[in-house]
């Protein structure tokens, strides 16, 4: 189906596509989910979109009401976008270090922007945005990280269109933040194919993120249930801004930063089943494209240059 | 057997500022006792008793060569001279 009543309905079905020259043999292929094909830009609009339904649907959400959420960015940019289609009026709490187009263009979806300090990344935003809604209890916060209406979108969306698209999928790779793409498109196949590896590629920043004040201050998201994950790796910008830029270099794609980190864990899972003489088909996620990432260096100069220019920002 | 740890910022205090540090041990479990040798209390802060068993802080994630080892067999996670160990207090993404 091409024709949409408006954009919020063309939220998902996006294209799943073949990467013949990253992949390693006839038998080891890699696909890509392009969810930068979403209104927006973004994976993002899927969870949005359903977390607002539902916070309309339990009564929560009202005409006139705020939405107010923490996020690093593609979040706030997909909630404000359907805040103004649907009249709401949202603010965003979100990290200093993030780049500069991701604030121009919460700014342009009509987003007022709360800045929460850089050390100690969106644990941060999360500790502020958390302290205002208890000053403005008539705020609604859709709490990404812990509302099951982001995992569900996934997996009554992502997993069902990537299981229609490649029946022989072995492997899913995706990015690890509020963990609900892996969560939902995980107990999707837990019920659909339950031998589909799930494979998570948490990106590692630089020392500022994880500056905090002690131990205890640490985040792990409510949504987060780990006997859901087969495999969890720790992804850096090196690696990440290697992976990027061989994806639009051999096969045309331009995308964000986080997704080199996801195609760098997905690699990984193709080169272990061609040491394994096995079969795979490996499906990973391509969160967003490349553009709101120009201003961060990631995609010019040597990639030590790139690695030392993404040092302290929050990349994914 | 040398393994490089790295640590991170907050547990700093206990290698006297150091960024990375060297450890022996064929699991998680060993190295982290070995590493306690040289830099004490630092075992205290990486693991906990969980209702009579040993087992990792829950704001605590140690990668093995970038592989989380909750997912290779926890502080049984095996290990072998020249491996990488990265230890990272959880954060949030999104």
């Amino acid at each position: 189906m091409t024709r949409y009543d408006d954009l919020l309905a063309s939220v998902g079905t996006t294209p799943l596509v073949g990467l013949p020259r990253l992949s390693p043999s006839p038998d080891v292929r890699l696909w890509a989910k392009l969810e930068d094909r979403n209104p927006t830009g973004s994976i993002k609009d899927r969870p949005a979109l359903r977390m607002i339904e539902q916070a309309e649907k339990d009564g929560v959400l009202r005409p006139g009401c705020t939405i107010l959420e923490p996020t690093s960015g593609n979040t706030g940019i997909s909630l404000a976008m359907a805040a103004k289609l649907k009249g709401y009026r949202i603010v965003c709490v979100m990290p200093e270090n993030t780049s500069e187009e991701r604030r121009q263009l919460l700014r342009m979806w009509g987003a007022e922007i709360l800045s929460s300090p850089a050390a100690g990344g969106s644990n941060e935003a999360v500790r502020v945005a958390k302290q205002v809604a208890g000053e403005h209890p008539d705020w609604v916060m859709l709490y990404q990280y812990g509302n099951e209406a982001n995992a569900l979108a996934h997996e009554e969306g992502t997993g069902p269109e990537i299981l229609a698209d490649l029946p022989g999928i072995t492997h899913f790779v995706a990015g690890l933040g509020t963990t609900g793409t892996l969560m939902g498109v995980s107990r999707f196949f837990r019920g659909a194919k339950p031998d589909v590896r799930i494979v998570a590629a948490e990106p590692r920043y630089g020392e500022l993120v994880y500056g905090l004040r002690n131990l205890d201050e640490g985040f792990v998201p409510e949504l987060y249930d780990a006997s859901l994950i087969d495999s969890r790796f720790s992804v850096g910008p090196r690696d990440a801004v290697r992976r990027v830029r061989e994806l639009l270099e051999l096969e045309g794609i331009f995308a964000g930063i986080s997704t080199g980190a996801i195609l760098h864990a997905a690699l990984g899972q193709a080169a272990k089943a061609v040491k394994a003489g096995e079969r795979a088909d490996i499906a990973f996620v391509v969160c967003d494209g490349g553009w709101k990432y120009l201003s961060t260096g990631a995609y010019e100069g040597t990639i030590d240059e790139a690695e030392d220019r993404l040092d302290g920002q929050l990349w994914a | 057997m040398a393994i490089e740890v790295r640590i991170p910022t907050i547990l700093r205090t206990y290698t006297d500022g150091a960024k990375a540090v060297e450890g022996a041990g064929g699991t998680l479990s060993a190295l982290i006792d070995d590493l306690e040798g040289n830099h004490p209390g630092i075992k205290d802060r990486l693991v906990e008793d969980k209702s009579g068993s040993i087992d990792l802080r829950r704001f605590v994630n140690v990668y093995i060569n970038d592989e989380d080892v909750r997912f290779i067999g926890g502080l049984d996670a095996e290990l072998a001279d020249g491996d990488q160990v990265v230890v990272l207090p959880a954060v949030a993404g999104g």
